[in-house]
Formats: C-alpha cells, sequence, structure tokens
C-alpha cells in the first residue's frame, strides 16, 4: 500500500549492498602484481575463518600478511569517508561539502604532522599520539571553517565553502611545509600524510578503524532524520523540532573523530566524501535514511577499487591511493558545481 | 475573552553597528498576546521588525524580554515540545536536494517520533495524507521539490505544517508566491483549520504540572474543556486587505516598535496608516478598488 511505503532499505537490499561489498574485497585480495587464483584464495579465507593452520605457500602469506589487512583499511576507511562526506553535505546543505574540500583532511594532516615532528606519543599505544592530533586538528578545522563560514555568508553558499575551503587547505598547507622544513629527519613520513595511502596496513589498524566506524557510524546513522531536515534548511530543522545546535555538534565531533583516525591511519586520502555521496545519491535518492547506509557501502567498494587500480595500473610500480581518488574527485567536483551554479 | 496562548512581554531585539561598540533596536520594547482562536495579524512597512517578531517566537534569534505559551517560557521548552506548541511557516525556501513532495511533509512528523527508538504512532501517515489532501498535493506527491514552481514549493511546507499539527502557526507572509486562487484557498483553509479543536496533548497536562511565573496570565480551569479551540494563527502580512479581512485582532508595527494593537477597525484607521505608511492608503485602496466597480 502506498501510504505504508518505507523510506529505510529493506534488510534484503542491505544483504545485497553487503554482498557487493564482500565480492568486491575478495576481487581485490586476488588481485595485485601478484594474481592469486580465486579458489586459492577462497581456500585461505575458510582455513583462516575455521581457524585451521594455513599451508605455507605464498599465496597465503600474500593474502593473509599484506592484502587482507590492506583492503580492510581501505574498506573501512572508504566507509568512513563517505559517511563523513554524506553527513557534512547534509548538514550544510550544500553537495560540494567534504573533509577535503573544507580542508578538515588537510587540517588532520597537520595534526598528525606536528605530532611526528614534535614527537608527540602516547604511552604504551604506537599510533595514538598521530591519532589523537589528527583528530583535534580536524574538529578545530571545522570549527574555524564554519565559524568564518557563518559570519560571512550565513546560507553557506557553495561559493563560500569552495573559497574557504581552498583557502584554508592553502594555509594549512603552508603551515605543513613550515613543519616539513624544520623536521628534515622526519620528512619521508610526514610527506605520506599528505600523499594518502594504505600500503603496510596492520590488523591493528583495520581493528582501530572498525572500532571508530562501529560506534561514529551508528551515531550518524542515527541522525538520518536530523540530517534530512538539514538538507532542507537549518530553519526548517528547527521548525519541526530538531534541537539543531546538539545535532550539529554531535555531527562535528563525529565527523572529526571519524576523519582524524582515518587520516591517522591512511594519510589524507581527498574527496571519497565527495565522490561517494554524489554517486550514491543519483540511485537511492537524498534521503539520508537510503543514503547514509549505502554510502557505507558504496565508499568502501570505491576506495577498494581505487586502492586497485593505484596497485595495478604502473604495476610494479605503486600509486598513492590519493592521486587516483582526487583524479576521479576533481572531475565529479566540476560536474557538481556545474550543476549547482545552473 | 478566550485563553491567551501566546504572550510577549517587552520584547527587544539589537543588534550590533559596525561602527562602534553600541547597538541599534530591530524591536523594541514590543508587548502583544495572542489568544486561543484568534488570528492575529501582524502588518507595518518593510523593516518595521516583522519577520524579527516571527523569528523570535520560532526561537531562532536572541532576545530580550519574555515569551511565553500558558504562561511558561518558550525557552523552557525541548525543540520537540516546541514543535508540537509552533510551526513557523519562512518567507522563503531554497532547495538544494530532490527530495519528494512526500519526504518533505512527512519531516513535519518529526516531533512525534523524536528518537529512532520512539514508536512511530500509527496516525502518522493518515496526518501525512490529511495534509497533502487540504493543500492540493496528492497528485504530485513524489515529485521532486526541486521541479516546483514557488507556489507549489509554498504549498508543500505548508503541508509541512499541517502535518506537523502545532497549536499555533506562526507564517511570516504565508501569500508569497500564491496566486490568488491559492491565497483564497490559503486563507479559507486557515480560517478552517482554526475552528477545528486542537488535538488534546500530554504537554497541556505537562504544563499545569510545571511551575509558571506568578506574574503571568494562567489558565481558568474552567476552560479546560476539549471543546474549546486551542488552536491560533499569527501572520505576517503585507496585504492590508487580508489583514482586515481575516485579522480577529492587528499588530501594527513601524520602526521597531508597537503602533496599534486591536481588533482591525480600531488599528487600521486611516491616521495611523498615513502616519505610518507616509501616504493616504485608504485613498490609495479606494483608487485600486474602484476600478473593479461594474460599468
Amino acid at each position: 500500500m502506498k501510504h505504508l511505503r518505507q523510506d529505510s532499505f529493506s534488510p534484503l537490499t542491505l544483504g545485497l549492498f553487503a554482498l557487493v561489498t564482500a565480492a568486491t574485497l575478495v576481487f581485490c585480495v586476488c588481485t595485485g602484481s601478484v594474481s592469486i587464483p580465486l579458489s586459492e584464495t577462497v581456500r585461505v579465507f575458510a582455513r583462516a575463518l575455521s581457524g585451521r593452520a594455513q599451508e605455507n605457500t605464498s599465496a597465503a602469506s600474500i593474502i593473509l600478511n599484506v592484502r587482507l589487512p590492506r583492503v580492510l583499511c581501505v574498506l573501512l576507511t572508504g566507509s568512513s569517508l563517505a559517511l563523513c562526506g554524506a553527513s557534512m553535505q547534509g548538514l550544510l546543505k550544500n553537495s560540494l561539502a567534504d573533509g577535503s574540500t573544507l580542508g578538515v583532511s588537510t587540517g588532520a594532516s597537520l595534526g598528525a604532522a606536528l605530532a611526528i615532528a614534535l614527537g608527540i606519543t602516547l604511552p604504551g599505544i604506537p599510533f595514538a599520539g598521530t591519532m589523537v592530533m589528527a583528530i583535534l586538528f580536524a574538529f578545530l578545522s571545522l570549527i574555524i571553517i564554519l565559524t568564518l563560514a557563518y559570519r560571512l555568508d550565513y546560507s553557506l553558499s557553495t561559493n563560500t565553502i569552495i573559497l574557504l575551503g581552498v583557502i584554508f587547505s592553502m594555509f594549512v598547507s603552508s603551515i605543513l611545509s613550515l613543519v616539513i622544513t624544520f623536521a628534515s629527519d622526519k620528512v619521508k613520513n610526514i610527506v605520506f600524510w599528505t600523499m594518502g595511502s594504505l600500503a603496510g596496513s596492520s590488523y591493528l589498524n583495520a581493528l582501530v578503524l572498525f572500532i571508530v566506524l562501529l560506534i561514529c557510524g551508528t551515531i550518524l546513522l542515527s541522525l538520518s532524520r536530523e540530517l534530512n531536515a538539514f538538507a532542507i534548511g537549518e530553519a526548517n530543522a528547527r521548525t519541526i523540532g530538531v534541537n539543531v545546535r546538539r545535532t550539529k555538534l554531535i555531527v562535528l565531533i563525529t565527523v572529526s573523530v571519524l576523519i582524524g583516525v582515518c587520516v591517522s591511519i591512511g594519510g589524507s586520502i581527498g574527496f571519497v566524501g565527495l565522490v561517494t555521496p554524489h554517486m550514491v545519491r543519483l540511485i537511492t535518492g537524498p534521503n539520508h535514511k537510503r543514503l547514509m547506509p549505502a554510502c557505507l557501502f558504496g565508499g568502501g567498494t570505491f576506495l577498494m577499487l581505487c586502492d586497485l587500480v593505484a596497485r595495478v595500473l604502473l604495476r610494479p610500480l605503486e600509486l598513492p591511493i590519493g592521486v587516483v581518488t582526487s583524479m576521479i574527485g576533481a572531475v565529479v567536483f566540476v560536474i557538481i558545481y556545474a550543476k549547482a551554479r545552473r | 475573552m478566550m485563553d491567551e496562548l501566546l504572550n510577549v512581554q517587552s520584547l527587544t531585539v539589537r543588534v550590533p553597528i559596525r561602527s562602534g561598540a553600541s547597538s541599534r533596536a530591530i524591536l523594541d520594547d514590543v508587548n502583544f498576546s495572542l489568544a486561543s482562536g484568534e488570528h492575529l495579524c501582524i502588518v507595518g512597512p518593510n523593516g518595521a521588525g516583522k519577520s524579527t517578531i516571527v523569528n523570535s517566537i520560532a526561537q531562532s534569534i536572541a532576545y530580550t524580554g519574555r515569551i511565553t505559551y500558558l504562561g511558561r517560557d518558550l525557552k523552557e521548552y525541548r525543540s520537540v515540545q516546541l514543535a508540537r506548541i509552533l510551526g513557523v511557516l519562512s518567507q522563503s525556501h531554497e532547495i538544494s536536494y530532490s527530495f519528494s513532495v512526500r519526504e518533505v511533509v512527512r519531516m513535519g512528523r518529526y516531533a512525534y517520533t523524536p528518537t529512532i527508538f520512539s514508536p512511530r504512532p500509527a496516525d502518522d501517515e493518515e496526518k501525512i495524507d490529511e495534509a497533502l489532501s487540504l493543500t492540493g498535493l496528492s497528485s504530485i506527491e513524489d515529485r521532486s521539490v526541486l521541479t516546483l514552481s514557488g507556489g507549489e514549493l509554498q504549498r508543500v511546507f505548508l503541508a509541512q505544517l499541517f502535518a506537523q499539527d502545532p497549536q499555533i502557526l506562526v507564517l511570516d507572509e504565508p501569500a508569497n508566491h500564491l496566486d490568488l486562487q491559492y491565497q483564497m484557498q490559503l486563507f479559507s483553509l486557515l480560517e478552517k483549520w482554526l475552528k477545528a479543536p486542537a488535538p488534546q496533548r500530554e504537554d497541556a497536562a505537562a504544563l499545569q504540572r510545571a511551575p509558571v511565573d506568578s506574574s503571568a496570565p494562567r489558565r481558568d480551569s474552567s476552560s479546560a474543556d476539549a471543546s474549546v479551540p486551542q488552536r491560533a494563527i499569527i501572520s505576517v502580512v503585507h496585504d492590508l486587505s487580508l489583514a482586515m479581512t481575516f485579522a480577529d485582532r492587528v499588530l501594527l508595527l513601524h520602526e521597531g516598535r508597537v503602533r496599534g494593537f486591536g481588533t482591525p477597525k480600531e488599528v487600521l484607521t486611516r491616521e495611523n496608516l498615513e502616519s505610518i505608511y507616509g501616504m493616504d492608503v485608504y485613498a490609495w485602496m479606494n483608487r485600486l478598488l474602484s476600478n473593479w466597480q461594474p460599468g
């Protein structure tokens, strides 16, 4: 019946999304500079899942020690960044808002770089220093950009967002260059944050990403209705009963944590949060009850495929994943901007 | 005299002046009240502060003074409670995403399921269907709001308000973008909405228990009858004929100050209007209407 129509996905559709994502994961694990047959990959997975000892083959070693942790990190990073993009685009009613266009990812990179340059660490946890600094700087960046944007143009028009994002990114990049200049012995490590790469990711990285995504993703998904209201306009959200101040604060903190953690593990991977929600919105429409879960799967799938391209395009050479996403993202950015101008 | 639903006391809104540390009053010591079953029209020239009153009541700007609902300060209400009391229609709507008409109207029901764990009221979809039908949008409920004209969009947000089902409608220039046919329909609809009894709310019981400022007007316990209308409308209008025809009371504003508050006949006098608009409004209205006389 028409009036009983649901505006969220059925479990069957969600299951289908999960299946596609899982299939992409297996495909990405199989493919690389050394191709591993699907049957071999499935056998290794089956042994690992059942707890049986692995055969001493190079395929098992490549899959379990190199590719699987990496692809898992890519999947979780993609999901996180896409969810962040969709949330910010809803909150700010602007389809060009994203961690990279707003300069939040660059801000988080600066935090991570400062942690490395100044040797900020937390005892016992190897990468907690960079992570905390990245989260802190991501949040500070968002607050600075939005305060400026609201002061200059309360409606947060596309032009204001883009200009401020560009200016803020340039400003932060100049500080980042300064940090690199003064920390010459750690330059290689720091440059990594500006390029973005998930090569060499570990299971510990994947576990951290999973826990953070589980918590932050649940929070953001639970705010789908509020984000729908914001996507119509903040005044409208207030009218229908949304606590706008609280919602904004929760979304901004959650997004900062997610971006901060992603940047501290994979560096600054641009445009995932811009491209994925844009693509997904074409299929699901703008309702965040459908958009957000679809982004969760779509972002992971998109980034896994980008990572695959980065690994195989110039093999045996490997491109930084940020280069691939930025190339695709730049084109999509122009398309969205042109549509918005019309 | 019916129950007083809303009371506005000493409402003042100031904005800082760029050149110095001083500020300028957009609203200066505005006082008025809204009775149950009443349609109050706010009129005045551009820049009089009409929309600022709407924004103050909607709690979207900072103000000094007190705005109370049944004696309790609006600032004390949670957002969802406020949405069941007040429904605010803005002057303009800028849409960025292609939500369907029904999706936008459905958002009006937010206050009835404020958390994802709250059960959805059984009559939710019925209320949405009703609102769509009242505003003549049923046939285009699946259309994207990006494809609608200004008038259709205005009706979508009006339908959202009807679905929200508040006790008081606060409308900022509701006839904006509407052609004459829909203007007539809108004001007839508002009259009909006003006369219908408001649904009983648990908030009302909570309000009776809540501590209330002793200086504020109290509800007469004898009037807690379900048949007494609990609805009221505040609308900002530019067209003085609409105010003259549909308002029970009129608030006349000029440069942020109240220049008249009472029945349309008491307030919209030739002298009052001439002193505020700087022209003979009566003569102008008569000139406009005289061309419509037969012959």
